[in-house]
């Protein structure tokens, strides 16, 4: 049989064609669904926030001294108690009102909010510009519910986003943090840090992920913690917004903060 | 052959001393390593031939997936649902470091870093 060279290139080409496409094939027949998938108990939201009464907050600090948040988050999640200033974690921490407002901060405000200690935390900007200075992604912006997330796997420590958030938020370790954890009080269902890691506030992504409200919210025995989704109208932080006026630090640098402060 | 006499043996002691870990450790090869397998249950979250040589490319897909994009189950061969983490759920049945992880790295010589952020069980010695 005489063949000629445009048939030849014809079977070679489906041949090629034919053998390109079987492990194609082969790996979509052993698709089996999906092996992985969320948690159905997860709380779902588009864009957490959280709503800090601190007038709630600061009965309880004069009642009691109260720091059941802080304790709660450091906690559970074994940020470690170092002593030097320099050095300190801190995932929520008290600041006093001219450094936590200075742009709104006046020398009449009344005696109370002048001298009470707000409690402060990781904004999870709409904005966050430690996530635009992030060079590995180590921070990002949880792209379903808006959380800004540490990859502690991926940072690498160049501290860019302590110098990107203007709030303070973030903590990086000097050290190795285990030495100043209490070996009885280590949550060893939640892992530590390293040396050379930065580290913040997650709004509890592991515990949202799994239905349950952040530690800091469980631990507020007055409630003046509220947690929930800020897009949802019908959501008990929306309500609270729009029933009080309510404050935001440092709005003017367009971050877009989603922590209210209420005083 | 100038200086042979120092030559000679200077190539003889240096091809004894080059060689010296080869006959040195002649006939006594290592123990293979014995990871205690858990008792309770009978398979992991996947196949055991995978575990065995894919377990790190396992953890490390499992890592993306929990902490970027909020997926927290993993389905098994066996259609049983697992939660991903190394420290609640692989340490749970695989209880001890000491006597699972630890075995076949420290034959290969090979030092994971995990341990440094995620607690490892206490040891029952």
């Amino acid at each position: 049989m005489e063949k000629d060279r445009r048939e030849f290139l014809k079977i070679g080409g489906i041949s090629v064609l034919g053998l390109s496409a079987l492990p194609v094939f082969q790996a979509l027949a052993q698709e089996k669904g999906p092996r992985y998938k969320p948690d159905p108990k997860a709380l779902k939201g588009a864009q957490w926030a959280m709503i800090v009464d601190m007038k709630k907050c600061w009965e309880q600090q004069d009642k009691r001294q109260c720091r059941d948040c802080i304790l709660a988050c450091h906690k559970i999640h074994n940020v470690p108690d170092i002593p030097d200033q320099k050095r300190e974690i801190k995932w929520i921490w008290l600041e006093e009102y001219k450094h936590a407002f200075p742009d709104q901060a006046h020398e009449y405000a009344p005696e109370k909010v002048k001298e009470n200690p707000f409690m402060l935390l990781c904004n999870h900007c709409s904005n966050p510009p430690c996530v635009r200075v992030c060079p590995t992604k180590a921070t990002f912006k949880r792209k379903p519910d808006g959380i800004v997330m540490m990859d502690f796997h991926r940072c690498i420590g160049c501290r860019y986003c302590m110098a990107g958030c203007p709030y303070g938020a973030r903590s990086f370790n000097w050290g190795d943090p285990r030495p100043y954890l209490k070996p009885e009080d280590i949550n060893m269902t939640y892992p530590t840090r390293r040396k050379g890691v930065v580290e913040k506030c997650t709004f509890c992504y592991e515990r949202i992920d799994e239905g349950l409200q952040p530690a800091c919210v469980e631990a507020c025995k007055v409630k003046a913690l509220i947690f929930g989704d800020i897009t949802n109208p019908n959501s008990e932080v929306r309500k609270i917004l729009s029933g009080h006026y309510s404050l935001r630090r440092k709005i003017e640098l367009g971050t877009g903060p989603n922590v209210y402060y209420l005083i | 052959m100038y200086d042979a006499k120092k030559i000679v043996p200077g190539i003889l002691i240096f091809v004894v001393l080059f060689t010296f870990p080869l006959w040195s450790n002649m006939g006594k090869a290592a123990p293979a390593p014995k990871p205690e397998l858990p008792k309770t249950e009978k398979v992991c979250v996947m196949d055991t031939a995978y575990m065995k040589t894919e377990h790190m490319v396992l953890l490390n897909q499992w890592r993306d997936l929990v902490v970027r994009d909020a997926n927290r189950l993993w389905v098994g061969p066996d259609g049983k649902e697992h939660f991903m983490s190394l420290q609640n759920s692989c340490m749970k049945c695989h209880s001890s470091k000491v006597k699972f992880c630890d075995q076949c790295h420290n034959y290969a010589g090979v030092k994971p870093y995990c341990w440094q952020c995620h607690i490892e069980p206490k040891e029952n010695m």
